[in-house]
């Protein structure tokens, strides 16, 4: 049984920027390897280190915000390369979900398929919880799938998020496969149905 | 009332309902290559699974494979790992591998048109964003993550979302030393990086469909790039021109009926659209990035913008790009120096991007201290290239001639920037970093637009480089 995602609590990093792409998120050259083990520890690495490998200062590497599993970011976040490395790193370095305004397509639905629940906000909430975060790093955020909302401080913030996705979070239904090898049989009439690229030699 | 060439594809390949609401997805053909494949097949494996489908599934080798020299074991074990690992996966489950030396290896979105594997009315995905080029033919081809990958290699299916969508006209006659690449920096400068979250684009109007097949797949190639993950064309004589007698093309009768099953999905004249946007050809002039995203692109007699000109809800990334990219507000573009020149990518590493090139470098010299590189998009493209003389005139001009792969567009093998070097690109992302050093620079613009930077040693108007007729 896959997990179900109910009500996600924790503390938050804020990391600002708009259309933060994957290439960002996780640099092309730490993906030459035949497994997604240990990505977590290569998350915004160019961004969190120079070229000597010394630490930059960066909201990942402040000791203020360690042990925290919410990521808060800004629009269009996860555009670009459709590499599932990118959330996978997310999740591998400790985050649980990701909240924003906007996500890319592509991201926001690898993230969705491997159980990183992505959730947008109204930008006058996501400001508010930013700032909250910022002078605060200790702020308890509760993503609440449920009832739609995230809760902050004393605010009660509604959440968006797809609600074949949501569905999907909450019924623990996010990894398809298994929905997917169901159509067993239906899928053979498909094949015999339509066209495929066949060699006439 | 009538339906568009995505929505005829989406119902002939919805196998059903999911319960959480989506569909259940056919997907007619995968492409595959090595980066984001291997973790798939792993997956597979621990849940016991085969691949249901290897008719349907196509592999090559890009992202990884050195340019320069290809001997194996390559230099880098990991590189070769990659390598070594789809030979294997697709030897064990069936799939069919052009490998090096097969005389089809190349860019996955290059060797699928160039073999005929791509087909109107389809539904294509791989696990790569630009998989958006193979629209160009009226398919309906998207990128997928490693997970779906795994998901399409179990079942030939997906759990996907319907789209909206958008028709985007171009119309008029584009000018001479303007091309496809032009156009879709042009549309995305305009409708932004996230203009197209939620859309698939459907190209149209008089310019597209005087464009030859290759210009519709740059102009696709990007449509990611716009924050749409599917571009379309709708099939046309020029498409089955292109396809006609391809290898994998049907033939005979096959070709007369595949001909008119491909018609039946062209858009209806009354297909309703949830957004309509048209551009004018003759305001398009040759166009080149200065920012960290494909949006932020200005004509080349254009300047760097002053945040003030900009939109509010711009002004912090473009705050970022100047500093990233070490730009002044105000400054022209043309006259930047440019350390690297690159023709390639699944963008513009075609034969016809080689050609147009070719045509007006001949006797034309590289400037002294600037690296020229052209990757051929594929194996058959470098020998065509080879055959017509057009490896002499890059190589004569003081280009490298390289074997094909994606070389330096994601740097996942050993052409990269140094430094913060600034790169004259054909490819699709100018990202931070996205040239392999964590601070080199990339300036985005057409194959011909590169070849003029090359030969100037700085951004250059190409119709001033190279008299193009029709130049102001």
């Amino acid at each position: 049984m896959l997990e179900k995602f109910t009500v996600i609590r924790g503390r938050a990093v804020p990391l600002r920027g708009e259309d933060i792409d994957t290439d960002r998120i996780i640099p092309a050259r730490f993906m030459k390897a035949l497994t997604f083990e240990g990505l977590g520890q290569y998350l915004f690495y160019d961004e969190r280190f120079d070229e000597q490998g010394n630490p930059k200062p960066h909201p990942l590497n402040d000791p203020r915000y360690q042990g925290a599993s919410i990521l808060l970011v800004e629009s269009g976040f996860g555009s670009g390369s459709s590499r599932e490395h990118a959330p996978q790193a997310i999740k591998r370095a400790g985050f649980k979900a990701i909240i924003g305004e906007s996500f890319a397509e592509i991201f926001f639905g690898n993230a969705t398929a491997i159980g990183l629940p992505c959730v947008a906000l109204a930008p006058e909430d996501l400001a508010v919880l930013f700032q909250m975060v910022e002078a605060n790093p200790e702020v308890e955020v509760e993503i609440d799938l449920v009832q739609k909302e995230v809760r902050f401080g004393n605010r009660v913030a509604p959440l968006f998020l797809r609600e074949e996705a949501r569905e999907a979070l909450v019924q623990g239904l996010w990894d398809p496969i298994g929905e997917l090898l169901e159509a067993g049989e239906l899928l053979d009439a498909f094949d015999r149905k339509l066209p495929y690229p066949r060699r006439a030699e | 009332m009538g339906k568009t060439l995505y929505e005829k594809v989406w119902e002939a390949h919805e196998v059903r309902k999911l319960r959480n609401g989506q569909s259940q997805l056919f997907i007619d053909l995968h492409l595959l290559h090595e980066v984001t494949s291997p973790q798939a097949f792993g997956m597979l494996k621990d849940l016991g699974l085969k691949v249901r489908y290897p008719h349907r599934t196509f592999a090559t080798v890009d992202h990884i494979v050195p340019t320069h020299d290809r001997t194996e074991p390559f230099q880098d074990p990991l590189a070769q790992s990659m390598l070594d690992a789809l030979r294997q996966n697709t030897q064990e489950h069936g799939i069919t591998f052009f490998d090096l030396g097969s005389g089809n290896q190349g860019i996955v979105h290059v060797i699928g048109p160039q073999l005929g594997l791509t087909q109107p009315g389809m539904t294509i995905a791989c696990g790569d964003s630009h998989t958006s080029t193979h629209g160009a033919f009226g398919a309906v081809a998207f990128g997928i993550g490693t997970s779906q990958v795994r998901d399409v290699l179990a079942t030939q299916t997906i759990a996907a979302q319907k789209l909206k969508v958008r028709r985007i006209n171009v119309e008029g006659r584009l000018a001479p030393g303007v091309y496809a690449k032009d156009v879709i920096l042009h549309i995305i400068r305009h409708l932004g990086v996230k203009g197209g979250l939620g859309y698939a684009y459907e190209y149209g109007g008089s310019t597209v469909e005087a464009m030859d097949m290759e210009s519709r797949m740059t102009l696709c190639n990007m449509s990611i790039e716009g924050g749409a993950r599917i571009g379309y064309v709708n099939p046309d004589e020029t498409t089955f021109r292109y396809l006609e007698g391809r290898p994998y093309a049907p033939k005979g009768a096959e070709w007369e009926e595949a001909k008119r099953r491909w018609l039946s999905f062209r858009s209806d004249p009354d297909a309703p659209y949830d957004d309509v946007v048209t551009f004018r050809a003759e305001e398009i002039a040759p166009t080149v990035t200065w920012g960290i995203n494909p949006g932020q692109a200005i004509p080349i007699d254009g300047r760097i913008p002053f945040l003030e000109e900009l939109p509010e809800e711009e002004r912090p990334v473009a705050e970022e790009a100047l500093a990233y990219m070490g730009f002044r507000p105000g400054q022209p573009i043309k006259g930047v120096p440019i350390q690297v020149a690159f023709i390639g990518s699944c963008t513009n590493a075609r034969l016809s991007d080689l050609r147009e090139v070719a045509r007006y470098l001949k006797g034309h010299k590289v400037k002294k201290g600037v690296r020229a590189l052209v990757v051929p998009g594929s194996e058959w493209v470098a020998k065509r290239a080879e055959e017509e003389g057009i490896a002499e005139v890059f190589r004569e001009a003081g280009f490298e001639w390289r074997n094909p792969g994606c070389s330096m567009c994601l740097a996942m093998n050993p052409d990269r920037l140094e430094g913060d070097e600034l790169a004259a690109s054909s490819s699709n992302r100018n990202y931070k970093g996205r040239m392999g050093s964590p601070r080199g620079r990339t300036v985005l613009m057409s194959p011909l637009m590169v070849a003029a930077a090359a030969v100037a040693g700085e951004i250059a108007d190409a119709r001033e480089v190279f008299g193009v007729v029709g130049a102001r």
